[in-house]
């Protein structure tokens, strides 16, 4: 009796293993599909352009306004913590260097999966429980190239485009924060930071950080939908899943990119 | 006309984020656009560099003519060899100029000061700067001062 109990714990073990590695498995061949190939049908472009507004263009508000915010706590924590040692002027520096390097690729991607990430899975979630995929492919349309494909290639444009904006926003509230409004010489805050940043190793290291994040938010974000219970249950659990894994999959990957680029081994 | 709107909508996104990226590379991180044509090598060995690091300016009267761009040991001399990358509108530095090492404020960063010289010869592209001045090590002036007055007492 014992011996059989334990050969069954064994087995669902083995089984939850093979259930990841299928879903690992669905999920490359699924990216594999919608990107490689030539779409069938014309106006490609056109979708292209339609969900990069939806995707890119709607969340530019959430971007800009936390960055701005976001930009400006820095500034102030910065200050307060820099005065003590004679040294504000490094808050120009301090600033500009925690948004490119992790503030601007790291809190975008979570805004990002929040907002964008979310509705990409519960709209081809929708889809899928209408049965409109179906009715694509009978008509003889891929939805994999028709409705995933566009969307996949509007998250890996937009979000590099969204960290920069919310770098730039960001900065430009720290320097509204620190120049304006807590008197530091405006001389020293811009030249400290052009001093110190970098523009391959700073800035380029975060537009490859949130090029990497984009693909994995998109992916995950597209495939959940595609992949969920075709219930609305299942679209809910679907569209959790996706913030959950996203933010997840951009902290933990943040790690290891940080690590590579800036951990000098 | 609704796609209009929409295509101008995202014509505008994308200019925003490229305008971001030039923003980041001109104001921010201070990339100017030719830096490598119109600089010259010069290089120089100190004794200690102490805190020396690549990036750091090189001034002459408080203003900036150029940065460090390397940092190695020297094999022969047992020195620190530092390549300093110097403007082209500086090129009249007399061979006999002084390099030495300080440092901004108390606790600031050390830079490069080059104090001219007065010979007529001037610095070519790769020459080396033989006049230079090592950076202040704090333990090394501790332990003068207290070899001083332990003489002094001794006297």
């Amino acid at each position: 009796m014992r011996k059989k109990s334990m050969l069954e714990r064994i087995r669902r073990f083995g089984r939850s293993a093979i259930d990841v590695l299928a879903v690992l498995g669905r999920s490359f061949l699924f990216l594999l599909h919608s990107l490689v190939g030539r779409s069938g049908t014309g106006g490609g472009f056109q979708l292209l352009v339609r969900q990069l507004y939806s995707v890119g263009v709607l969340s530019l508000a959430i971007i800009v306004v936390s960055g701005v915010f976001i930009g400006m706590v820095l500034a102030l924590q910065g200050f307060s913590i820099l005065t003590k040692y004679g040294s504000e002027q490094a808050v120009g520096q301090m600033v500009a260097l925690t948004l490119l390097r992790e503030l601007g690729p790291v809190v975008t991607a979570l805004l990002f999966a929040g907002r964008a990430g979310s509705a990409l899975t519960a709209e081809i979630g929708n889809m899928k429980s209408t049965e409109q995929l179906s009715s694509l492919e009978m008509i003889g349309v891929d939805p994999l190239k028709y409705i995933v494909a566009p969307r996949l290639w509007a998250g890996f444009i937009s979000l590099p485009l969204l960290a920069l904006i919310f770098s730039v926003v960001g900065i430009w509230g720290g320097s509204w924060v620190a120049v304006d409004w807590l008197g530091v010489y405006e001389g020293s805050f811009w030249a400290n930071m052009q001093n110190s940043v970098s523009f391959t190793d700073d800035v380029l290291n975060g537009v490859i950080k949130s090029l990497v994040f984009a693909f994995v938010v998109t992916w995950i974000a597209v495939f959940q939908g595609y992949d969920c219970e075709p219930t609305s249950e299942g679209i809910s659990r679907a569209t959790t899943k996706t913030v959950v894994y996203a933010s997840l999959a951009v902290l933990g990957l943040d790690f290891i990119l940080t690590a590579l680029m800036f951990g000098d081994f | 006309m609704q796609n209009r709107t929409l295509e101008i909508g995202v014509g505008l996104f994308l200019l925003a984020g490229i305008l971001a990226l030039i923003l980041l590379a001109l104001r921010v991180s201070g990339l100017s656009a030719s830096p490598s044509s119109d600089t010259y090598k010069l290089y120089a060995n100190f004794d200690n560099i102490a805190g020396l690091t690549v990036r750091a300016k090189v001034t002459m009267a408080g203003v900036t003519i150029g940065k460090v761009t390397a940092i190695d040991l020297d094999r022969d001399t047992f020195t620190g060899r530092v390549t300093l990358q110097l403007e082209k509108r500086v090129d009249n530095l007399p061979v006999d100029s002084t390099a030495s090492i300080l440092t901004a404020g108390l606790l600031g960063e050390k830079y490069i000061g080059i104090s001219v010289g007065g010979e007529d010869a001037v610095l070519k592209d790769g020459a080396t700067i033989h006049d230079t001045q090592s950076a202040l090590v704090l333990e090394d002036l501790i332990g003068k001062f207290l070899l001083n007055t332990v003489g002094k007492e001794a006297k």
